[in-house]
């Protein structure tokens, strides 16, 4: 019996509120006609327009979104071998100090990762742009990625996999065959998890980056250090609304999924 | 060990021996180095072509020169303070804001609760410059936060919270809330609600079987929840740079503007080392309680 109170139902509508307020009154500012971001002087959608016109912000967007396709997608790959090794390598040379560079840039303060990236990239001298903000990236959500990647990893039953290479499989071939379609939900929201953290990550973007690529967070930072503006208020509208849209898709898609292949697991687990 | 084993391990490993481990040696190197009016700022330069007299002498110019500088001048260890301070405080404002919550989903009827869990879950994967962004247009003097105060007669003249170290709090615990509920909510809701009913049985009021029954129990929650608030929070910059004002002092910030603005590399690297230092502690520990929790589960 769960008992649920009237002082349960005040503190979560209070939380959530919290937790919601902000995103709301920030969403319902975006359609201001005022330039003044606190006073309501009526409806309108200028600053949309005002913002589709700014080819600054547009092209900060497009750099962002190719860092972040990018360095999600090699992350992804990177992480899922990473959490394979995890899993599934038992004991090789250096085993602790590669679980620690897994789990290390999880807890290291952005700060330092940017610092000490942009040390390397200077003394190695390469030049500062895409190329090495995408570097910067996959390095630290390769560790999301794997860490998402090898918990789905660590429940998988393995007999699966080993009927596959009784059965005349290739390793590769029954990774491919077997184990991928098994883990793809967890690969998919670790790549999902590295393109958002691309997106989002504003420090280790100004640490990285040379003057031919500014990201949207560098571009939001230095529009806001200034003060409030509606069409920030805009643009971040719009952001909220892709991310609300996005996460709603994908968790009713991984769920129906991961339900479907509950009943696979079991079927095969039944049969053998 | 066959060849493909062996390219499983060790293009991961490479990757982040490359990107991660090197840039630490590097960071310690130049933490060790001095300022220099050069590209780049700072000497020794390691010079491989006068050979082994040139490594001898790379070493030797090495020293803790920045170390001690930042202990003579009293910004860096009243930053490393402060930031501290902030942490502590947010983190145990965010476990009391959190708890309810994170109480109130477990006690919420079970088809509920995926909606609740996803709630919480959605500002995570929203913007985190947007959220800390929002906050501005409602602490600021003339923000939504003073009008309605103003509106509703509780104080006359508007009050000055951007800026401050009160909204550095305030985003703090609005920022890192959801890391504060989820490790909580996932040990209250394991928690079988017959030992409730047996402490109750036994003669505890319900606050007291709160207290011996349901706080000990989701101990691990609330230690892995204060770890994933305190860590991050320390080293936090954007939340200060927005919010605070120029009176906060956070390390995070200390490090961005002497990099940045004053561009003494050395010295930036020498505050990240100690950052790094104070944090592993606590990293540390938060690995054992993981662990623990680990072992007691499996």
């Amino acid at each position: 019996m769960k008992r649920f109170s009237w002082f349960n139902a005040t503190t979560l509508t209070l939380g959530f509120a919290f937790l919601y307020l902000p995103m709301v009154i920030l969403v319902i500012y975006s359609f201001n006609e005022s330039k003044l971001v606190t006073v309501w002087a009526g409806f309108s959608t200028k600053w949309y327009g005002e913002l589709l016109r700014n080819q600054e912000f547009l092209d900060a967007a497009w750099v962002t979104l190719r860092v972040a396709v990018f360095s999600s997608t090699i992350a992804t790959i990177l992480g899922t071998m990473a959490a394979t090794v995890l899993v599934r390598s038992g004991r090789f040379m250096g085993r602790t100090l590669f679980s620690g560079m897994i789990y290390a840039p999880l807890v290291m303060p952005e700060v330092i990762t940017g610092l000490s990236l942009l040390l390397l990239f200077i003394g190695i001298g390469l030049d500062r742009g895409v190329f090495t903000i995408v570097l910067a990236h996959t390095t630290f959500s390769m560790c999301y990625v794997s860490v998402v990647v090898s918990s789905r990893l660590s429940s998988f039953d393995r007999s699966l996999e080993e009927a596959a290479l009784d059965l005349g499989c290739s390793p590769f071939a029954a990774f491919r065959l077997v184990t991928l379609p098994i883990i793809a939900p967890a690969v998919i929201s670790g790549w999902l998890l590295a393109f958002t953290l691309s997106l989002d990550d504003l420090v280790i973007a100004s640490f990285t980056t040379g003057p031919s690529a500014t990201t949207l967070p560098i571009k939001i930072f230095s529009a806001v250090r200034l003060g409030v503006s509606p069409e920030i208020n805009a643009l971040s509208t719009l952001m909220i609304a892709i991310v609300t849209v996005g996460v709603i898709t994908t968790s009713l898609i991984t769920k129906r999924a991961s339900v479907a292949q509950q009943r696979d697991e079991q079927a095969a687990a039944r049969a053998t | 060990m066959n060849l493909r084993r062996f390219f499983l391990i060790a293009v991961p490993y490479l990757w982040l021996g490359a990107l991660f481990l090197v840039p630490f040696v590097i960071v310690l190197k130049i933490a060790l180095s001095d300022i220099a009016l050069s590209i780049p700022p700072y000497t020794p330069q390691l010079d491989l072509s006068a050979g082994w007299e040139g490594v001898r002498s790379f070493f030797a110019d090495l020293d803790f020169e920045n170390f001690t500088f930042l202990t003579t001048d009293d910004l860096y260890w009243k930053a490393y303070l402060s930031s501290l301070q902030i942490a502590l405080i947010s983190t145990f404002v965010t476990l009391l804001v959190g708890y309810p919550m994170a109480y109130g989903m477990a006690r919420a009827a079970s088809e509920w609760r995926p909606t609740l869990l996803m709630l919480v879950i959605l500002p995570f994967w929203t913007s985190f410059l947007i959220r800390i962004y929002a906050w501005m247009g409602i602490l600021s003097n003339e923000g939504l936060l003073n009008q309605f105060l103003l509106w509703t007669g509780l104080i006359s003249e508007p009050l000055t919270i951007l800026n401050t170290n009160l909204a550095v709090y305030i985003g703090i615990v609005y920022a890192y809330l959801p890391f504060m509920i989820l490790p909580i909510y996932a040990a209250l809701e394991k928690m079988d609600d017959s030992l409730l009913e047996a402490a109750e049985d036994l003669g505890c009021s319900r606050v007291t079987a709160f207290w011996l029954v349901t706080i000990p129990l989701s101990k691990s929650g609330i230690i892995a929840g204060c770890f994933l608030v305190f860590i991050p929070a320390i080293g936090e910059f954007v939340i200060p740079s927005l919010l605070g004002g120029s009176g906060t002092l956070m390390i995070g910030k200390v490090l961005w503007e002497e990099f940045f603005s004053n561009r003494d590399w050395p010295v930036a690297s020498a505050v990240a080392i100690i950052l790094l230092l104070i944090l592993i502690i606590p990293i540390i520990l938060f690995q054992r309680n993981e662990q623990k929790q680990r072992e007691a589960e499996g």
